[in-house]
């Protein structure tokens, strides 16, 4: 007999699923509100959205190189898609130069420090988005108006955001509710925000396409929605002349981002179903009041960050539910 | 109309059925020479009772029962015993066997060959299982636990549902497919004779919806008798392992480290059923199994009737040989059946099936970091944490290993099946299986 036959344990099949096509998967589902985002801000979300994958692509591939002379990582994809989920987070209008800082800190300080893909703590994107917005606070927070092509790349006409207006009512202003947008232009395209962030529907219909490939399951997404939504709700009938209807809270800023595609990673989120939904919860949770009572417009990247320290505690004590351990 | 199933974990695996349409063919052609294991159930092995010289008939009884969790051994063929000896098995293992010299295919005269199926039989419980045990039937899924011991509930103990396993939820394997399809009527006497022995008055079969044609017929075939029931299922693996199949059928969560009768059911298998007719109705012990020998780079695939004993390289060379380009042959199904070493060793009771992978097929991918996407959690059907079990048995952490209820794991593949990054969890998590095994028996005794 010639055939050398091949010894090893069961199973003997596998899913075929790879890190590589989760990453590939998440990336197609940006892909709408990618769509939405050259659309409405032009050459501005280009040049920030190529020079954040490109410097997170080369940040990542010097580090492993010279620094970690580990294993080549860059074909997982998971450096594009922090650099693409990186610049969704940023003003279309910020300079370059900024955003190659902030792909640093990303790359290099929240992902590569820890030994790379699996081991951060943080969600990297988020690290370097907060780390430019403490370091770049006007940068950050100027935003430019969705005028398509037609605006310039960095003396871009600006606007409020909608969560600025909000909290302009909450410190007291009394027309700023009436200017915020609505629910039709919060779902489409005619907000201003972070160039990833101002479609809902884009990012719904990214968020379903991740659900129906499996990539992620509903537990995080709707857990912080329903959270965050109740939460409004609450303060809304509070005080409706202050607080506006939960849905703009729900449609406005980083919320469908951050639920959909930046708290649901895989590395930063709990393992378990029960301790995503408590995860889920406490960022609604956070979010909103950071909103409401916090010194900046916008808690969702602080809440996700936040939740993300407490995952580990959180895979700790909460256990999935076991089979054959019911209480009689 | 919704199927039940479990409700924690599980996975779908492409079932890749091909033989499902393929009937059962008889291996016609016996080899020069069979060795017959004395191990090929779950237990102690049985003690030979004949010698080196002796002539054998189908059928003749060659090695005893030789314990309470033991099964009779009979001759598969006719002719001389030669040897009787250590021989190595599938996996490498040298272990005691028989080998015998075929000459002809003479039967004992007590088995009755004839296809007619006498329904007349009045035999008491015992009776019943006393058959079973001489016949030598252990269970036909792929466990191997000898029958009798699960049909004689300890002291105090009742149950009150038989469920007939028909799940078949590995990949690739339609033994027990083709054998309800063509011998629906013997099952369906197997089973009566099994609630006569445990005098149990209900019965479920167990069918997953893969399998309509089995469904349906089972179903004409059961609804003249009140007491049995066909359950279809939805299609989910491992819904074939005992706890995962009791709870889908009667709700019944089987509690850590209890056994199936503390619940008030008994499982048996289909295939069990139909050797328990044979063993009974035709008096024929069981030295034959349906084997599927299948595999994507096989020109035709089969569902071969095999005496127990035959070289797999003999029944492999029935369907045209093994492929050039194969890389690996697993006795079983390609989720929990294992790889072969040694092709020239048995077919056992336990071989349901030879699956043959290519060269591409049988590599593993490389390992990737662990990138925490809680798939392999989300896919344990006994909901437990596999990447933290594969962590603490990395680390040799037994203590909280014990903690993390490792012992519960069912070594059913899914998390390893899943795992986006090729982890080897399930290697990782047998062996520290075996650890804390290990370590709360030494417990045990010093207690």
């Amino acid at each position: 007999m010639n055939n050398i036959l091949t010894i090893s344990p069961s199973p003997h099949i596998h899913s075929g699923d790879s890190v590589k096509k989760n990453m590939r998967d998440v990336i197609i589902a940006l892909l709408p509100a990618y769509a939405v985002a050259l659309y409405s801000f032009g050459l501005g979300a280009f040049i920030v959205s190529l020079t954040a994958i490109f410097s997170c692509l080369l940040f990542e591939f010097l580090i492993q190189k010279y620094l970690i002379k580990g294993k080549f990582t860059l074909g997982n994809y998971s450096a594009l898609l922090t650099g693409l989920l990186l610049s969704f987070n940023l003003p279309s209008n910020i300079p370059w130069w900024i955003v190659v800082i902030g792909s640093a800190v990303a790359i290099g300080i929240g992902k590569m420090s820890f030994g790379g893909l699996g081991n951060n703590p943080f969600n990297p994107a988020l690290v370097g988005r907060v780390f430019l917005l403490f370091s770049f606070p006007v940068q950050m927070t100027t935003w430019p108006r969705p005028l398509g092509w037609a605006s310039s790349y960095l003396d871009a006409e600006t606007m409020a955001t909608p969560l600025a207006l909000i909290k302009n009512a909450i410190y007291g202003s009394s027309v700023s509710l009436n200017q915020v947008p609505d629910v039709v232009s919060l779902l489409t395209v005619n907000t201003a925000g972070s160039m990833g962030e101002i479609s809902a529907i884009a990012l719904i219909l990214g968020g379903v396409y991740l659900l129906i490939r499996k990539v992620i399951t509903w537990h995080i997404p709707v857990s912080i929605l329903l959270s965050a939504g109740l939460f409004a709700l609450i303060m809304q009938l509070v005080n409706p002349s202050v607080y506006p209807p939960f849905y703009v809270h729900l449609l406005s800023g980083g919320m469908m981002l951050g639920a959909i595609f930046m708290a649901t990673d895989y590395v930063t989120s709990p393992m378990s179903h029960r301790g995503m939904l408590i995860y889920g919860v406490f960022i609604g949770i956070l979010t909103m009041i950071i909103r409401f009572w916090g010194a900046y417009p916008e808690g969702m990247s602080f809440a996700i960050l936040i939740m993300n320290a407490f995952t580990p505690i959180i895979n700790k004590y909460v256990k999935p539910k076991r089979f054959g351990r019911v209480k009689k | 109309m919704e199927m039940k199933t479990f409700k924690i974990g599980g996975i779908h695996p492409a079932d890749n059925k091909f033989s499902a349409n393929v009937a059962i063919e008889t291996l016609r052609q016996l080899p020069s020479r069979v060795v017959i294991p004395l191990s090929q159930h779950i237990g102690a092995p049985a003690t030979p009772i004949v010698g080196k010289g002796d002539k054998v008939k189908v059928g003749t009884l060659i090695a005893k029962s030789s314990g309470f969790v033991s099964a009779n051994i009979h001759s598969s063929v006719s002719g001389t015993v030669v040897k009787i000896d250590n021989f190595e098995d599938a996996f490498g293992v040298r272990k005691p066997a028989i080998e015998i010299e075929v000459e002809g295919d003479e039967w004992e005269e007590t088995i009755d060959k004839n296809a007619k199926i006498d329904r007349t039989f009045n035999l008491s419980s015992e009776e019943i299982i006393e058959k079973i045990t001489e016949a030598g039937i252990v269970g036909m899924g792929g466990a191997t636990f000898p029958t009798q011991v699960k049909l004689m509930p300890p002291a105090g103990k009742k149950a009150d549902t038989l469920i007939i396993n028909a799940v078949e939820c590995e990949p690739y394997l339609t033994s027990d497919h083709r054998l309800m399809l063509e011998k629906g009527k013997e099952i369906m006497i197997g089973i009566q004779l099994l609630m006569k022995a445990t005098k149990v008055n209900r019965v479920i079969i167990g069918i997953e919806s893969n399998k309509p044609d089995a469904i349906e017929l089972m179903t004409t075939l059961s609804s003249r008798t009140m007491s049995v029931e066909v359950c279809p299922l939805k299609l989910k693996y491992p819904q074939g392992s005992e706890k995962q199949l009791i709870v889908a059928t009667t709700g019944r969560e089987l509690p850590s480290g209890q056994l199936p009768i503390d619940v008030g059911v008994i499982v048996q298998n289909v295939g069990t059923a139909y050797a328990v007719f044979e063993a009974i109705v035709k008096n024929k012990p069981l030295v034959e199994r349906v084997v599927t020998v299948t595999g994507k780079s096989l020109k035709q695939t089969k569902n071969l009737l095999v005496r127990v004993g035959t070289p797999m390289q003999f029944v492999l060379d029935s369907v045209g040989g093994l492929p050039i380009d194969t890389g690996k042959v697993v006795a079983g199904g390609p989720m929990m059946g294992k790889a072969v070493s040694n092709l020239n060793a048995p077919v056992t009771k336990g071989t349901s099936g030879i699956l043959v992978m290519n060269n591409k097929e049988s590599k593993r991918e490389e390992m990737e970091n662990c990138i925490r996407c809680g798939k392999c959690v989300e896919v344990c059907c006994m909901g437990l944490q596999p990447y933290l079990m594969m962590k603490l048995a990395e680390k040799a952490m037994w203590k909280e290993a014990e903690e993390e209820a490792i012992y519960d794991c069912l070594e059913c593949g899914s998390c390893s099946y899943i795992c986006p990054s090729h982890r080897p969890l399930l290697d990782y998590v047998r062996f520290g299986k075996s650890k804390v095994m290990q370590i709360r028996r030494e417990r045990n005794l010093k207690e």
